[in-house]
C-alpha cells in the first residue's frame, strides 16, 4: 500500500504552469530525493503536498485518502511533517516552546481550560513538554532547550527544525533542502542524522536537495524535475548517467561531481 | 501557599483600596482617576493580545468598548431603573442590580466579542496594513450605527447610569463600581496571562513570528485568531460597560479613533507583548493625562510628541517583550512558574 500518491498534478500560478503532469508514488520506508535546477517547481510540489497550495488539477492521496481539500494543519495532523528551505522557527520563543507549539493540533484542551487552569490543561501541558524533551534528548539538543533558535549555530538550527517536525509523530517527513548553506562537516553530520532518525522513528523521507553528496549518499531513488515535469526517475547511479539529466542539471556541475566522488 | 501569593497580595491591595474608598479618605476626583486606571488596564492589556502578542495592528478598539458600554447601560437601565426611554423597570426591582450588575457586564462582553467577529473573520484572509484598515472601519461602523439609532439617544448620547449605581448603593453602601473594576481587571489580567502562557495560546505568538510555519506546523491559525480577537474585544466590552457606569453618560463621540489611539499609545508605551508593561503604562498614562489637564488641548500636542520621542529612542516600549518578573527576578517568588 503506497504511503503517498501524487496523481496527474498540474498547478498554475496565473498563466504560469509550475507543475506539469506530476506523478509519483512513495512506498512506506523509502528515502526518495527530488532534484532539479532552480525554479523547477520542487518547493511548489512540497507546498502542494503539505496543503499550503491546492493543486489546480489532480489528486494527492496520503494513506490512500485524498488530502487536497484539507487545511495545512489538518494534513500535518495525519502525520505529514516538513521543514523549510529557509529555516522558519518561531524566533521569539525558546527551542522547547517551539517544539511544544508544533504539537498544537493534538492539544486536548480548549482555551477555556487554559484560562481556568483545569486539570485537563495541566495534564496535556505536561505531556506536550515531555514529548518535546524526549525529542530534544534523542537529538542531543537538551542543552539548547532554553535557547532562542536564532542564537544557535546554523547546523543546530536545522537540527532543531527537524526536531520540531518529529514532534508531530510523522510517518512521512518532507525535507526541503536540509543542507542548504551548510559547510562540509555540517553536511556529514546531517547525513548521519537523517539516516539515524529514519531508523529510529521509522520514517519515510522525501527530500529536496542541491548538494549532490547528500543526494547520492542518502537516496535510494531519485526523481529529477525540470520545468515542472519529471524528466528522469531511478537509482542515483542511473540518474548520474542519464543524458537528459546531465543536460538539464548536472551538466554544468560535472567538475564539482568529480571532485566530490 | 506560594502558589497563591500573588493573588493574596492583589486581594490585600484591593481590600485596602475599597476601605479607602469606603472611608472617603481620598477625594472624589482621585477616586474617579483610580477607576479609570482600572478600566485602562483592561483596555491596554486586551489590545496587547492583538497588537503585541499576535502582531496585528488593531486600531479600532474603542468600537468594541462602545458596544460593551451601550449593551451594559441599556440592560441595566432597562432592568433596574425607571427611565424615559424604557418606562418602568422590567419585572425586577432596583435592589437586584447588586447581583445582576456583573451579569450584565459579562453579557456586554459577549456582545462586544460578537462584534469582534467583524475583525476576526477578515483576519483569516488579510493581515498587516489591510487588517488595520478593517479594524478602523469596524470602529466607524459601530460609532455611526449608534449615532443613527435615535431610540438610544443617537448622537446626543445616553445617560442615567448613575441611577443603577445609586440603586446598588441603596442596598448596601459600599463602593460597588470600584469593587467590580478591581474584580474584572484582575480577572482579565489573569485570563490573558494564562492564555498567552499556555501552549495553546502561544499559537498566537507563533502567528506573529511566522504565520506560514504556524499554519503548516499544525496550528489551526483560524481558530487561534478567532479566539484571540474575541477574547480581546470581549474584555474591551466589559471595560466599556464599566466606563459607562463610572462616567454616567456616554455618547458615540467618546468612542472614536481618538479613544482607540489612546489605548494604542498605552500598549506601545508599555511594550508589545508584555502584560505587566501594559498595566504599568495604563497607570502612568492615566496619571499623566490628569497631570497635563491644565494644558487643556495642548496636551494633545505634548502626548503625541512624547510618542514620537518614545518611538525614536525606545521603540520597544517601557518593558519591550519582557515581563516585570524578567526585569526584577526578585518578583518571581510572587509568580511561581510552572515546572514540568
Amino acid at each position: 500500500m503506497p504511503l503517498l500518491e501524487l496523481k496527474q498534478i498540474n498547478h498554475f500560478f496565473g498563466g504560469l504552469q509550475a507543475v506539469h503532469n506530476f506523478n509519483l508514488t512513495i512506498e512506506p520506508g523509502e528515502l526518495i530525493g527530488l532534484i532539479g535546477p532552480n525554479g523547477a517547481g520542487k518547493t511548489t510540489i512540497f507546498n502542494l503536498v503539505s496543503g499550503f497550495y491546492k493543486p489546480t488539477q489532480g489528486d494527492i492521496l496520503f494513506h490512500e485518502k485524498s488530502i487536497i481539500h484539507l487545511k495545512p494543519h489538518q494534513v500535518t495532523s495525519l502525520g505529514l511533517a516538513r521543514t523549510f528551505q529557509n529555516i522558519r522557527m518561531w524566533n521569539s520563543m525558546t527551542v522547547l516552546e517551539n517544539l511544544c507549539i508544533s504539537q498544537h493540533y493534538r492539544m486536548g484542551y480548549s482555551f477555556m481550560d487554559a484560562i481556568f487552569s483545569t486539570k485537563t490543561y495541566h495534564e496535556h501541558e505536561k505531556a506536550v513538554v515531555k514529548r518535546a524533551m524526549e525529542i530534544l534528548e534523542s537529538l542531543e539538543l537538551s542543552e539548547a532547550a532554553g535557547e532562542y533558535p536564532k542564537n544557535l549555530p546554523y547546523g543546530l538550527q536545522r537540527r532543531v527544525e527537524i526536531g520540531r517536525a518529529l514532534t508531530i509523530k510523522p510517518s512521512l517527513l518532507l525535507l526541503d533542502e536540509p543542507a542548504a548553506g551548510m559547510n562540509p562537516s555540517d553536511i556529514d553530520r546531517l547525513i548521519e542524522l537523517i539516516q539515524w532518525i529514519r531508523e529510529q522513528f521509522h520514517l519515510t523521507i522525501w527530500l529536496i536537495e542541491h548538494q549532490m553528496k547528500v543526494v547520492m549518499s542518502l537516496c535510494e531513488r531519485l526523481c529529477v524535475l525540470d520545468f515542472g515535469q519529471i524528466i528522469a526517475e531511478g537509482s542515483p547511479s542511473d540518474i548520474k548517467n542519464n543524458p537528459r539529466v546531465i543536460k538539464a542539471y548536472l551538466g554544468d556541475e560535472e567538475a564539482d561531481d568529480d571532485a566530490e566522488n | 501557599m506560594r502558589h497563591y501569593l500573588s493573588l493574596i497580595v492583589y486581594l490585600a491591595i484591593c481590600l485596602l483600596i475599597i476601605v479607602i474608598f469606603q472611608q472617603n479618605w481620598l477625594n472624589a476626583y482621585i477616586q474617579i482617576v483610580m477607576m479609570f486606571i482600572g478600566i485602562n488596564i483592561m483596555l491596554s492589556s486586551s489590545l496587547n493580545l492583538i497588537n503585541g502578542y499576535m502582531g496585528e495592528f488593531s486600531c479600532g478598539h474603542a468600537g468594541f468598548m462602545a458596544v460593551g458600554a451601550y449593551t451594559a447601560s441599556l440592560l441595566n437601565m432597562g432592568l433596574f431603573t425607571t427611565s424615559s426611554i424604557f418606562g418602568r423597570s422590567l419585572f425586577i426591582g432596583p435592589q437586584y442590580s447588586v447581583f445582576l450588575f456583573p451579569v450584565t457586564l459579562i453579557i456586554a462582553g459577549f456582545c462586544a466579542a460578537l462584534v469582534g467577529l467583524l475583525v476576526a473573520v477578515p483576519s483569516f484572509r488579510t493581515r498587516g496594513d489591510y487588517l488595520a484598515i478593517i479594524t478602523l472601519a469596524v470602529n466607524y461602523i459601530v460609532k455611526s450605527s449608534i449615532e443613527n439609532i435615535q431610540e438610544i439617544g443617537g448622537a446626543r448620547g445616553f445617560m442615567g447610569m448613575r441611577q443603577v449605581v445609586n440603586a446598588m448603593n441603596n442596598v448596601i453602601n459600599i463602593p460597588w463600581l470600584m469593587i467590580w473594576i478591581l474584580a474584572f481587571a484582575g480577572t482579565s489580567i489573569i485570563a490573558l496571562k494564562r492564555f498567552v502562557g499556555s501552549t495553546y495560546g502561544k499559537g498566537v505568538i507563533a502567528i506573529r513570528d511566522d504565520e506560514i510555519a504556524a499554519e503548516i506546523m499544525s496550528v489551526n491559525t483560524q481558530r487561534v485568531k478567532l479566539i484571540a480577537f474575541m477574547l480581546s474585544s470581549g474584555i474591551a466590552g466589559i471595560a466599556g460597560g464599566l466606563f459607562a457606569h463610572v462616567i454616567g453618560y456616554i455618547n458615540p463621540g467618546t468612542f472614536t479613533i481618538m479613544k482607540s489611539t489612546e489605548i494604542m499609545v498605552m500598549v506601545y508605551l508599555g511594550g508589545m507583548g508584555s502584560l505587566s508593561g501594559s498595566v504599568l503604562s495604563a497607570v502612568l498614562f492615566t496619571v499623566m493625562l490628569e497631570f497635563l489637564r491644565p494644558l487643556q488641548l495642548f496636551k494633545w500636542v505634548l502626548i503625541p510628541l512624547l510618542l514620537i520621542i518614545l518611538m525614536l529612542f525606545r521603540p520597544e516600549g517601557l518593558m519591550g517583550n519582557r515581563e516585570l518578573s524578567d526585569v526584577f527576578p526578585g518578583l518571581r517568588r510572587f509568580f511561581p512558574s510552572k515546572e514540568y
